[in-house]
């Protein structure tokens, strides 16, 4: 009796420990092959096409099949995940402030992540555009139509969603840049705000706001939304404005250097956000209707992005850091503009 | 008994009191701690920066407000529902039982889309309003719809097992006593009911409190006007403000706290009185 109880123990025992270093081996296994990408929340469409693509290229390459996982949400949530524990190989977001943050807690990413791809690591840009109702019967043309009384104008919480804070930006960049004052650019951003009826939590939230509950004059979205849009609404209801001057929207990536170390997949995740520089990565991306930084892709789908005067958040404004903290944080001028009304 | 220690009839007092504290600790307080763990890490200016300014204090008017408004609605027509449940048959009686349930299955999106959708100004709904003047979506009375939706359930759910046991006897016998019919409904229906009501009204304010999914597509989310409380948590987690988060969030759990002991309070007092009574 004894004796048999101590042999089924250790059976058991040596069972148990097979099963665990199987199921050790295949998670590592399962990570050697694995990445993921963790993005914010319409750019969904986007690397579904990507994935497969460098996949294949990778394959042709190396020999090697491995999987792309992805991971969207909104991109701040997201940046949380990460911050938490969530396994990222490469992060692609919609802004600076997203990927610095996993710079300044934990040490995640590189701090010099944006010299370590072309473009300060922005394999491509969009920028904040109007939408209007078929016919623009207000005629919107340009960022002081928007501000003028009487006219509803639909954004996004710049508090949430990224989409929401270019647009804060664009509008305040667009009156600095014509009277140089601070103060004029606060007067008129707040106007603009004051039209603002509804303040979705997201980009997809405003549009369905605008364009299925009828609600506001134009909505100010980034132009890859605005022409998605068109392309599933159909341009019969609603038309493209494109102000004077916007701002530069342009999208981040990086390597989580903590994780690839740790998964040993530092090569197929810079491999993978190489592979968004390299022509066939840009052509998705125009398709997608984000502006390719590639001259000849660009030039190839020029009809689709007609030219628009942009000016970059960190020339004009300061540093991510600084215009993050001056604007949007608590008790920073969005909230004073906002309480005032 | 020559034993001082009092027996219990019900063996295994330890073994189920040492599991139901293990068991709540593990799934409420160990989590409910960690909030105001994080929050003592903040300074005195620091928290009241984070739990008072104008924006949040705003948002606190408006969830208690709308959640305490939405439980007082949800006990006046829960009680006629769950009446005319028990009370009457009607063709698709047991569908319409069925139907109260779904506000507890529906995923919150899906309920907050639908409502807005519903009360949009091109909704089905919206549009007849909107012609007499009454907006309901991106109004904080769209924020009480959504609330009145999701917590209808608990009142009726409470309320119905209690009055299928008040036997119809009891009001004919206080009939023939000479009650007039509101004497009854006054003197015996309400006050058999009212712990019941009291348990639903609570259950229901509390479900509204943290409500996000379903008022925040309806809501606007209008920073002084339409912006709830937890939407100005999820606010600061966007900006990585946790311990703000937690600071707002640990506000939220007192305040509902005492309004549910409170109400717990005014139950047992109820019951007393009606013990009495008997």
């Amino acid at each position: 009796m004894q004796s048999s109880t101590a042999g089924w123990r250790r059976l058991l025992a040596y069972g148990a420990a097979t099963a665990s270093f199987l199921f050790l081996m295949s998670v590592v296994v399962l990570a050697q092959t694995a990445i993921l990408n963790v993005s914010y929340d319409v750019s969904r469409e986007l690397y579904k096409d990507i994935n497969p693509a460098f996949i294949a290229d990778w394959k042709a390459k190396t020999g090697e099949t491995i999987t792309v996982n992805q991971s969207h949400g909104g991109s701040s949530k997201q940046a949380l995940s990460v911050i938490a524990g969530l396994d990222a190989d490469v992060i692609t977001m919609n802004q600076p402030p997203d990927i610095d943050v996993l710079v300044t807690r934990g040490g995640l990413v590189a701090a010099d992540w944006r010299k370590r791809f072309p473009h300060g690591a922005t394999p491509y840009t969009t920028t904040s555009v109007f939408l209007v109702r078929k016919g623009n019967p207000k005629a919107i043309k340009d960022w002081d139509d928007l501000a003028k009384p009487g006219y509803q104008v639909i954004v996004p919480n710049p508090k949430t969603s990224g989409n929401g804070r270019y647009t804060y930006l664009a509008a305040w960049g667009y009156a600095f840049d014509k009277t140089k004052s601070e103060q004029t650019a606060r007067d008129f951003v707040a106007k603009l705000f004051a039209n603002v009826p509804v303040l979705d939590g997201g980009g997809r939230g405003a549009t369905t706001t605008f364009t299925q509950r009828d609600v506001g004059d134009a909505l100010v979205t980034f132009e890859n939304e605005a022409i998605a849009i068109s392309a599933e609404l159909g341009t019969d209801q609603f038309q493209i404005v494109y102000p004077s001057i916007s701002i530069d929207a342009s999208a981040p990536v990086a390597v989580v250097e903590k994780v690839v170390a740790k998964k040993g997949t530092a090569k197929i995740a810079s491999a993978y956000l190489d592979f968004l520089f390299s022509p066939p990565g840009q052509e998705i991306i125009a398709k997608h209707a984000f502006r390719p930084r590639d001259a000849t892709v660009l030039a190839k789908f020029a009809s689709r992005f007609p030219a628009i005067k942009t000016f970059d958040v960190e020339e004009t404004l300061g540093s991510w850091a600084d215009v993050q903290k001056k604007h949007f944080a608590d008790g920073g001028i969005y909230d004073q503009i906002i309480l005032k009304k | 008994m020559a034993t001082v220690r009092a027996h219990r009839v019900l063996p295994g007092f330890g073994l189920s009191l040492g599991f139901t504290l293990a068991y709540m600790s593990l799934i409420v307080l160990i989590p409910l701690s960690a909030v105001f763990i994080l929050t003592s890490t903040m300074s005195v200016e620091a928290f009241l920066g984070a739990v008072a300014s104008p924006r949040v204090i705003a948002s606190y008017r408006l969830t208690f407000g709308a959640s305490l408004l939405a439980a007082v609605i949800n006990v006046v027509f829960g009680l006629l529902l769950a009446w005319a449940l028990v009370r009457y048959r009607f063709p698709g009686k047991r569908l319409v039982d069925a139907l109260v349930d779904l506000p507890f299955a529906l995923p919150t999106a899906v309920a907050g889309i639908a409502l807005t959708a519903l009360y949009a100004k091109n909704g089905w709904l919206g549009q007849y309003l909107e012609s007499i003047g009454i907006k309901v979506a991106f109004t904080p009375l769209g924020v009480l719809v959504a609330l009145v939706f999701i917590g209808l359930p608990f009142v009726v759910r409470t309320v119905q097992p209690v009055l299928e046991d008040l036997d119809t006897e009891i009001e004919e016998a206080a009939a023939s006593l000479g009650a007039g019919r509101w004497q009854t409904v006054r003197r015996v229906v309400l006050p058999t009911l009212l712990p019941a009501l009291l348990t639903g009204f609570a259950l229901a304010f509390a479900r509204a409190v943290g409500e996000y999914g379903s008022v925040i597509f309806i809501a606007g989310n209008l920073p002084m006007v339409s912006e709830i409380t937890p939407l100005i948590i999820i606010t600061k987690l966007e900006q990585y403000d946790y311990v703000g988060a937690t600071a707002v969030a640990s506000v939220m759990l007192v305040a509902s706290f005492i309004l549910l002991l409170l109400i717990n309070g005014l139950q047992s007092w109820t019951d007393r009185r009606a013990g009495k009574g008997a």
